[in-house]
């Protein structure tokens, strides 16, 4: 259905038009609009337009987003990651001021001529009814024009018409337009729209797994992932055996392993094996979180033995038994590496120095049960 | 002794022309299919553009041992290319802006194309301190500061990392100046559109556009703040370039003349290279009186202002480089005239500094055929500037014993002729492809186009 959307007149001069101009002004119409191919001088004055407040907004913005580039400046030098570069200051503000000066013209130009025009052009807007009349490919060109919307509150076709001719227009049209062409809503729905989405994600998704999976072992793109290097494990060609380094001599041990020679020799361990850590603090409460971890399960956040699992697994014993008490740290130590009846070695998951602080940690438990006289002071 | 009445604008375009013929005239070239000419240019270009193409393709496969690059001399022709470039872009900045805001009307018959040059130019430049990573596809992100598996920032001190937001952000607002200025030009070619593939297009770009006066007066008001705002950019772009070199501590680098002098350098070789196309635009596409000669002939004076700074500031270096009593800096200088790199040196001055005088002679300065050739000597000056502050300066730095003669290889030079090729090309592409003159502007410029007194108050 169509509906009347304004009535468009067309001028010939400059002088036509700015004439033209003031006199609808002056006849008090608000809904109306001129319409010409460049500026024209004086134009704002004849229709009495306020001056544009364009420039507030880009002092507004420019300087918000100043403050900003220099605040994450502040914060990756003195707060997320502070590192001293040239002996200079964590704050070089003199520093700053280049990028801080092209933050500001930059958010200043584009979010300028964004606010331009998203929020006072309203653009884009391809389905305006003024576009595509011999109106607007007149105005476009070498025409000037005015037209008068018929939502003006003093709009009446016949007295508008009068009146545009009476001002010399040379051409008067009615400018028309189809509800459902400017009708934006439940586009969303509409059936090309979701079929370019559905393309869109289609061959985003196949470009960016031809770029990760393909694009990235391609030589020279393979960020050197390639290499003519041997790697650990690697199979080699240069040797007979076809691994990629020389066999150890024998008796080579791996940097940092420590064998343990008691493994079938209790005793041994008992006697010959000393706490090299000192229980201290450190010690302790490493001691404190690796038992907790693995040997509460069984025998109890305190050692007593009585643990939330009883009942439903082989109960672990009490370690503050005579036994216990009696055992020296290199003996207690061997059960933790080893494990004795059913509980396991802890030496593949338990380190050599934790095992030491579990057993720091065992015996502060059975001395805060078996507190001697000298503790109470 | 003529006068002339200087209470008057001067009229910029001959007023024999009405606004329709205007119209016919710019769009021209855009509706019809382009004649021999065209293709043979376009064709040069684009095979310096795949020279170019394959030089930088066999850098990435090879890697960046196929150019002259050694040890004292690191930066050599990527960084000598770059600032060329960068420079050249600068001339359009300054038309657009810069003589937007002295209201110098000479300026919007080039203003368009001057902008459009100063977008190709900074493109062409980008391409060079990117391959001088040598991988760009790994490097380049981490010109920028984005939050990253490393947890490490980039270094907000350094020059280098001033150069990448000063050279982003001049890219970036030229732009959208650019675009601003084509929207009304899009509009109108929507409606002179009759293929509907085109009239998408256009609509597309021209964001529906409605030549509404109640849009043209924020549009000029965002026009000129723009205008505002890209002025002391331009002025920043090239300064912080200059920091670059100006804030080591290397002999003949580390002095406060760099700015000035980097930036009146860069707007009197890009004045040369708009002149030049201009000059083959306007023939090509015979826009003589769009283009008049009196336009070419104030560039070519700002040619020769701008040639006798640079000048003065070649011999100032040479003062100071003997008052500091500096001895590196005093033999840097000695041995940039007389070393090994003196026929580089002669080539820059003579070029720069004495052929430009010729344009004291106004015969000169008018007549098409002498003003190309300066202008072509103007631009060779100045890449030679470049090279000269670049390779001499890091070929013999403070310790004899690691000195070096640098020597270009072909892969170098196959890169330096495809970054012509590519900026020649986006130009002509664009001269076929977007107006490449401001519609709008010209015609409010144009006889009779603005009424005969402000205001309809008093028109009764």
């Amino acid at each position: 259905m169509s509906k009347l959307y304004s009535v468009a007149a067309l001028f010939k001069t400059p002088d036509d038009i700015m004439h033209a101009a003031s006199k609808v002004a002056d006849a008090g119409y608000e809904k109306y609009d001129v319409n010409t191919p460049y500026p024209i001088h004086g134009m704002d004055g004849a229709m009495k337009l306020k001056s544009s407040k364009m420039g507030y907004y880009t002092i507004t913005i420019g300087l918000t987003c100043m403050s900003l580039m220099l605040f994450f400046m502040y914060w990756v030098y003195n707060i997320d990651y502070p590192q001293v570069i040239g002996g200079k200051p964590l704050f070089p503000l003199p520093a700053f001021v280049p990028i801080m000066f092209e933050i500001t013209i930059l958010t200043g130009a584009v979010l300028t001529v964004a606010v331009m025009l998203i929020f006072y052009f309203k653009f884009p807007n391809n389905a305006h009814p003024l576009h595509d009349s011999s109106y607007m490919k007149a105005v476009s060109s070498d025409k000037f024009g005015v037209n008068i919307e018929a939502v003006d509150p003093k709009f009446d076709l016949d007295k508008v018409k009068a009146f545009l001719a009476s001002i010399g227009a040379y051409q008067i049209d009615e400018i028309y337009f189809d509800e459902e062409e400017v009708n934006t809503k439940h586009k969303i729905l509409d059936s090309k729209f979701v079929i370019g989405m559905f393309l869109i994600a289609g061959f985003t998704s196949i470009s960016v797994y031809l770029h990760m999976n393909k694009a990235l072992y391609l030589p020279p793109f393979d960020w050197m992932l390639l290499q003519h290097k041997v790697t650990a494990q690697d199979h080699s060609d240069f040797f007979k055996n076809g691994i990629s380094s020389r066999e150890p001599v024998e008796g080579t041990v791996a940097r940092g392993f420590m064998p343990y020679l008691y493994s079938e020799d209790p005793d041994g361990a008992s006697d010959n094996l000393v706490n090299p850590f000192v229980a201290d603090e450190e010690n302790i409460a490493l001691g404190k979180k690796k038992y907790l971890t693995y040997c509460s399960p069984c025998h109890g956040d305190l050692a007593k033995g009585d643990s939330r699992l009883n009942g439903q697994f082989p109960n672990g014993p009490t370690l503050h038994s005579d036994k216990l008490l009696s055992w020296t740290d290199g003996r207690i130590y061997h059960v933790i590496t080893e494990g004795q009846n059913v509980m396991p070695g802890y030496k593949k998951t338990v380190t050599r120095k934790e095992r030491w602080a579990i057993v720091n940690y065992v015996r502060k438990l059975q001395r805060a049960l078996d507190a001697k006289e000298e503790d109470m002071q | 002794m003529s006068t002339i009445d200087y209470t008057k604008n001067e009229v910029n375009v001959k007023g024999t022309r009405s606004l329709k013929e205007i119209d016919d005239l710019i769009v021209a070239p855009l509706d019809r299919i382009p004649n021999k000419k065209f293709f043979i240019a376009i064709g040069f270009t684009s095979t310096l553009l795949l020279i170019g193409t394959i030089g930088i393709a066999l850098s990435f496969y090879y890697g960046t041992g196929l150019w002259g690059n050694n040890n004292p001399v690191g930066w050599a022709f990527p960084i000598v290319n770059f600032v060329f470039w960068v420079g050249i872009g600068h001339a359009g900045t300054l038309i657009s802006a810069i003589l937007f805001l002295l209201r110098q009307r000479w300026r919007n018959g080039i203003a368009r194309f001057a902008e459009a040059m100063t977008i190709f130019a900074v493109i062409t430049a980008l391409i060079f301190p990117i391959i001088h990573t040598g991988r760009p596809w790994v490097a380049a992100v981490y010109l920028l500061p984005y939050p990253n598996q490393h947890a490490v920032w980039v270094n907000f001190n350094s020059p280098l990392l001033w150069d990448v937001f000063a050279v982003s952000t001049y890219f970036t607002v030229s732009l959208v100046f650019w675009y601003v200025g084509l929207i009304p030009d899009f509009a109108l070619l929507r409606d002179r559109a009759t293929g509907k593939i085109k009239k998408v297009i256009y609509s597309i770009f021209s964001l529906g556009w409605r030549f509404s006066n109640r849009h043209w007066q924020h549009y000029e008001m965002t026009y000129l703040i723009l205008a505002g705002l890209a002025t002391p950019l331009v002025l920043s772009v090239h300064t912080i370039v200059s920091f670059d070199f100006a804030v080591s501590i290397l002999p003949g680098w580390h002095t406060t003349i760099f700015p000035p002098y980097f930036v009146a350098g860069a707007i009197f070789s890009g004045f040369a290279m708009v002149q030049n196309s201009l000059i083959v635009i306007r023939k090509v596409f015979d826009m003589d009186d769009l283009i008049p000669l009196k336009t070419l002939e104030t560039m070519n004076k700002i040619i020769l202002l701008t040639g006798t700074m640079v000048g003065y500031a070649y011999s100032m270096e040479f003062f100071i480089a003997w008052y500091s009593g500096s001895q590196p800096e005093y033999f840097t200088f000695v041995n940039r005239a007389f070393g090994p790199y003196a026929w580089a040196y002669w080539t820059m001055f003579s070029c720069n500094v004495f052929i430009p005088q010729l344009f004291w002679i106004k015969k000169i300065r008018t007549s098409i055929v002498p003003m190309f050739i300066i202008a072509i000597f103007v631009n060779v000056g100045m890449w030679f500037e470049r090279f000269v502050i670049v390779v001499t300066s890091l070929s013999r730095d403070f310790l004899p014993s690691s000195w070096a003669y640098y020597r270009p290889t072909i892969t170098d030079f196959a890169i330096l002729l495809g970054s012509f090729g590519l900026f020649f090309t986006l130009t002509l592409l664009f001269t076929r492809f977007l107006p490449s003159i401001a519609i709008a502007e010209i015609k409010a410029v144009s006889e009779g186009a603005q009424p005969s007194h402000h205001g309809g108050e008093d028109h009764e």
